[in-house]
């Protein structure tokens, strides 16, 4: 059997020399100074292995296309085995990603690994830096979440800012117009296909010119005996890519990734933030005003790169041995606490969410105490299914925001612009536009503004019977006289509590011919059908004697 | 093989761990990647619940007839309302509704009055009036669908199969 192997291996290589190539790359002498400090660049080449892996996989349910990708990315997350894992190593390996590449940066500076001959090896660095830095600023539009809507209009608008080039990189981008469909698109084209590719071939450039010019040896390990690639720093290399895949992985599969509501740019509340690793720029931000806003968002960023890409050509001193490069440590050191300095600013400068900007009339905690009005618009929001797609209060996800914490931030007008064309005010929205009249619309909106996650469960339940007897309470237009719950005019007597007065006999004759009971009385009779009549008549007796004894 | 200054168990150990902490992180990623690529249908069907489809009292006896109805259709991460049609029969005994696909390949077929027969136009396989299979390669009779009738009005359920040498 093994003899078999061996000559089917022997065969492959003969023709290929691919063995040859595999041992030649595990042979490879390196210095005797190699050890721990130097796995973080094949750490890096790992994790951009996972991040290829689940980025494909996440791919194959994915919807590119603003709405879709939200609904889709929803779906992988809730619906499909394993999906939620996928995504948080995805998206907390980018983050890893970030870590990892500058502890590998650090690294080499502290020991000056960029020195001749391997300037050039530095400077691929500093690019494949940037590509990490754009995977994650492309990235974060995908999910179409506001979130990610917020965050791009931040970015698109800083990259706008750039003297000259401004706006045509707007242009590029897609965002002369603002963030929609073409943004999205070239975000994504970027993030899948350019940007993997050219980080492809910067990273094989890279690794060429690391096994050209060879590990960087310590000054002491000059003239000692040369090791072998493998197994010894191998065996480094693979227990540092089990450390930070234990941790990826522990990080995936117990802190959620959040997916925030449906990209929306009506949205005048949300307070944008970007990933950790943009948070120093956008705290530098806050320095420069008015026209000065430029540097801190366009010069400051590229004298940075270009002062990195200078390194090697502005630190040509001998190799030293890392203990007396203390200038090394001392610019990276400060470089750091800046950039901690910075971002902790950011972290400790964020307000909370604003949670509600409503809350004008009491919560209902039962129906009973919602106004006619509003369960006429309960009873349209179940004429026209608005529960196929949305639930009221959490349950099973379905495939719209659940309404009690999703219409909390919105105003009337923003929900008529939205029944009336869901995808002009909410990009991506698939919810067909309602048919309702414009007095009917009134009434589902102000049942859907009186939705709050406390009442959303008992404003679910509400009989058959209350919701017709709302709608004809609505279409009889009962209100312009009678007060129910505090909404009405008050020409006539208060509802509340006739039930208690009143017999369902009497209630039902009353209907029927109020000038029967008081000669005087101006009420219009009312000869519903039965199944109307018997709808009235309890939702009459439903009525509470006094609207505040529910409290709220 | 060049010689190497560790020594032979300590490269042992090496080389064991590398292949087990390789082997165990390919596993950690390919394991929920199955799951995820190959999804259980935890969900159920694409159609759930009934479907009204439609009115039945003008059925004439025996001559199948294709209804046209709206259903709701869940697709992935998409929710839609689309057009789906069932050939319905009423038999002495029972209203039939059949799948409109053939049992074959999953073509479309119809009702052939003059042969009185349902054919399939891609491999002309042919159907009786209660689905049984005459002639032609399909595997078994024409799958039906549940039903249930409210007043006039047809409600079609989940499409069951007829295995072979079926028939009710």
């Amino acid at each position: 059997m093994r003899d078999l192997i061996r000559r089917i291996l022997d065969w492959v290589d003969h023709r290929t020399g691919f063995e040859t190539a595999v041992k030649n790359f595990l042979f490879d002498d390196i210095p005797a100074s190699s050890g721990w400090h130097q796995v973080f660049g094949s750490v890096a080449l790992f994790l951009f292995f996972v991040q290829a892996f689940t980025g494909v996989l996440l791919a194959f349910n994915y919807a590119p296309q603003p709405g879709d990708a939200y609904h889709s990315l929803q779906y992988i997350v809730t619906q499909i085995t394993g999906g939620r894992l996928i995504r948080g190593l995805h998206h907390w390996g980018a983050s890893l990603m970030v870590v990892v590449v500058g502890l590998h940066m650090i690294q080499v500076a502290l020991w000056g690994a960029y020195k001749k001959p391997r300037e050039a090896t530095w400077i691929l660095g500093v690019l494949l830096l940037l590509l990490v830095l754009a995977f994650g600023l492309t990235g974060y539009l995908l999910p179409w979440d506001n979130r990610a809507y917020w965050a791009t209009v931040v970015t698109i608008q800083i990259a706008g800012l750039a003297p000259l080039l401004g706006e045509y990189v707007l242009e590029f981008l897609g965002g002369a117009e603002g963030v929609g469909v073409s943004t999205f698109t070239r975000f994504y084209t970027l993030h899948v296909l350019m940007l993997p590719a050219l980080t492809v071939l910067l990273m094989v450039l890279h690794i060429h010119l690391v096994r050209k010019h060879g590990v960087t040896p310590s000054p002491r390990a000059i003239g000692l005996p040369k090791k072998k690639f493998y197994p010894g720093q191998a065996f480094k290399d693979l227990m540092a890519f089990f450390a930070v895949f234990v941790l990826l992985f522990v990080l995936a599969a117990t802190v959620d990734v959040p997916l925030e509501g449906l990209a929306d740019p009506s949205d005048s509340t949300y307070v944008p933030r970007p990933e950790w690793y943009f948070l120093f720029l956008f705290q530098m931000l806050k320095f420069f005003e008015g026209r000065w806003e430029v540097v801190g968002a366009v010069i400051l960023p590229t004298l940075a790169v270009l002062a990195l890409l200078a390194v090697p050509f502005l630190d040509r001193a001998k190799v030293k041995r890392i203990q007396q490069r203390t200038l090394a440590f001392a610019v990276v050191g400060l470089v750091l606490a800046g950039w901690l300095a910075l971002t902790v600013a950011a972290v400790l400068t964020t307000p909370e969410q604003v949670a509600s900007a409503r809350g004008t009339s009491p919560a209902a905690a039962d129906w009973r105490l919602l106004t006619p009005v509003e369960l006429a618009g309960r009873a349209y929001f179940q004429q026209e299914k608005c529960a196929e797609c949305h639930n009221l209060a959490e349950g099973e996800p379905k495939m719209g925001p659940t309404l009690a914490t999703a219409s909390h931030r919105k105003s009337a007008e923003w929900l008529t612009e939205h029944f009336r064309n869901p995808s002009a005010v909410a990009p991506g929205s698939s919810m067909p536009a309602m048919t309702l009249s414009d007095d009917e619309l009134t009434c589902l909106i102000a049942f859907v503004l009186k939705l709050t996650p406390t009442n959303a469960a008992a404003l679910a339940a509400v009989p058959d019977d209350a919701m017709r007897a709302g709608v004809i309470y609505h279409d009889s237009q009962c209100g312009a006289c009678h007060v129910v719950n505090g909404s009405g005019e008050e020409s006539g007597p208060p509802l509340n509590g006739v039930g208690q007065r009143r017999t369902a006999q009497w209630l039902e004759d009353h209907f029927r011919d109020p000038q029967k009971f008081d000669p005087q009385s101006v009420m219009p009779p009312y000869d519903f059908p039965p199944e109307d009549m018997k709808a009235m008549v309890d939702y009459m007796q439903a009525l509470p004697p006094d609207p505040r004894q529910f409290g709220d | 093989m060049d010689r190497d200054p560790e020594s032979t168990s300590r490269r042992t150990f090496y080389q064991r761990m590398i292949y087990g902490v390789s082997s165990l992180i390919a596993a950690a990623l390919t394991v929920p990647a199955v799951g995820y690529l190959f999804p259980s249908r935890r969900k159920g069907s694409a159609h759930k619940g009934w479907t009204d489809a439609g009115d039945v009292s003008a059925l004439p006896l025996n001559e199948p007839r294709e209804l046209a109805f709206q259903r709701k259709r869940v697709d992935g991460w998409k929710t839609s309302s689309e057009r789906a049609t069932a050939w319905v029969v009423r038999t002495d005994q029972e209203l039939i509704a059949f799948s409109p696909r053939c049992t074959h390949l999953g073509c479309g077929y119809h009702w052939e009055t003059d042969s009185d027969r349902f054919v399939c136009p891609c491999h002309t396989s042919g159907f009786s009036v209660t689905g049984e299979v005459l002639e032609g390669p399909a595997p078994r009779p024409l799958d039906r669908f549940e039903t249930r009738t409210e007043g006039n009005r047809l409600w079609l359920g989940r499409v069951r199969t007829i295995p072979e040498n079926g028939g009710q």
